[in-house]
């Protein structure tokens, strides 16, 4: 995927990703002649998709982890996760989120909890002193 | 205006370089693998696990070096077949010392595979994901030097064809077959494609042969794609049937995978 500015001529440079946190993705791309700066735009679907390829818009800022797919999407058959606490989850680095999911995740089996909810995650975080997580 | 391919300066994002790095992170770990062959059938249920399974402790019994990739990504069933326990650093190692890597070590016993993502139309990237989960298996493993790397695919062409992108060259092929000639019409089907996509069809295993299973699929698949029958596996093979069935696989070397340079 590549964006053109059609009054220059010119091939628009990636300029910035933003991840809202709702599923979605937007990365903005600016004109190097004229300073025009265009947003993408891309709904959970399409989000997943460019995801599922294991590569990210704008580019890797650190190495690939080894199962970083697997263990950041690969749902391991404890607790649920409602959509707002996969909202959440979605926002931890790429390379410890599956650490993170399964620390939630052990927490709530332990406790008998068949849904992690973002109280939920608040609770675990400070229990278990997990703040920034 | 100009099109797609007349753009050509660099990007930030790099998403060719991305998926360029993917294929040569595969190359490099399968760089101590000497020969991958695909164990396939097209048909389910006839027994390509157990074939795979036994044919590798065969080997490693032999003295070979072997590891096994579970690419039934829905229905894994190696680990168990070679009692594998999971270990947080893949390959998991089982018995005859056979090395495996399969997704049912990242699953709670009796889970489906599934993946976060928006449940709505999720036909659209599911592919892409179980794709990907392949290529992590392939790549993310440290094999170290192996004689044998076994795939077993599960039934259907799908993973075949994924697999044959991730390597970059198609994978030499076993085929899987009971004696019927349902099983026949299915697995020719899968052989036609293997040999279509450039695989090499090393020969034909037939399982489950001398009980109610009625038919002649291996000879009439052998003598249409000029391939050997290997070997005819009873319901019940002794050790001594699995060995040699190990000495008659094909012991040449297969294409190496190449990693393929960045698409635009």
């Amino acid at each position: 995927m590549k964006f053109l500015c059609v009054e220059c001529d010119q091939q628009m440079a990636f300029a910035e990703r933003h991840i809202p946190g709702d599923g979605t993705l937007a990365a903005t791309f600016k004109c190097p002649k004229c300073g025009r700066v265009v947003a993408m735009l891309t709904n959970p679907m399409e989000t997943q998709l460019v995801s599922s390829l294991g590569v990210e818009i704008g580019g890797r800022t650190v190495p690939a982890e080894p199962f970083e797919m697997v263990n950041a999407t690969v749902v391991t058959g404890g607790p649920s996760w409602s959509t707002d606490a996969q909202e959440r989850l979605a926002r931890v680095p790429n390379f410890v989120r599956g650490m993170v999911k399964k620390i939630y995740a052990d927490y709530a089996k332990e406790r008998g909890i068949t849904e992690i909810t973002p109280a939920i995650m608040d609770t675990a975080r400070a229990e278990l002193g997990l703040e920034g997580m | 205006m100009r099109t797609y391919h007349q753009l050509t300066d660099p990007d930030r994002s790099g998403l060719a370089d991305q998926i360029g790095a993917q294929r040569r992170r595969v190359a490099e770990q399968l760089a101590g693998v000497k020969r991958i062959v695909a164990v396939m059938s097209g048909k389910g249920g006839v027994g390509k696990s157990y074939v795979t399974a036994h044919l590798a402790r065969a080997l490693a019994r032999g003295g070979g070096a072997v590891g096994v990739l579970d690419a039934d990504l829905n229905g894994p069933t190696i680990p168990g077949l070679l009692q594998a326990a999971p270990t947080p650093r893949p390959p998991a190692v089982g018995l005859d010392g056979v090395k495996c890597v399969s997704m049912g070590q990242f699953l709670d016993e009796g889970a489906p595979l599934a993946f976060t993502g928006p449940p709505a139309e999720s036909f659209v990237w599911r592919g892409a994901m179980e794709a990907s989960a392949l290529r992590e298996l392939l790549g993310d493993v440290a094999w170290g030097a192996l004689d044998f790397l076994l795939l077993d695919l599960p039934p259907g062409m799908q993973r075949y064809l994924e697999l044959c992108d991730i390597l970059g060259n198609p994978p030499a092929v076993l085929t899987v077959t009971i004696p019927t000639p349902e099983s026949r019409d299915a697995v020719r089907r899968a052989m036609r494609a293997a040999l279509e996509r450039g695989s090499e069809l090393l020969g034909i295993v037939e399982n489950m042969v001398g009980g109610e299973l009625k038919g002649s699929a291996a000879d009439e698949l052998a003598r249409e794609f000029e391939v050997p029958v290997i070997a005819r596996m009873p319901w019940h093979p002794s050790l001594e049937e699995w060995s040699a069935l190990a000495s008659r696989f094909p012991q040449a070397a297969v294409p190496r995978p190449q990693a393929p340079g960045p698409r635009p």
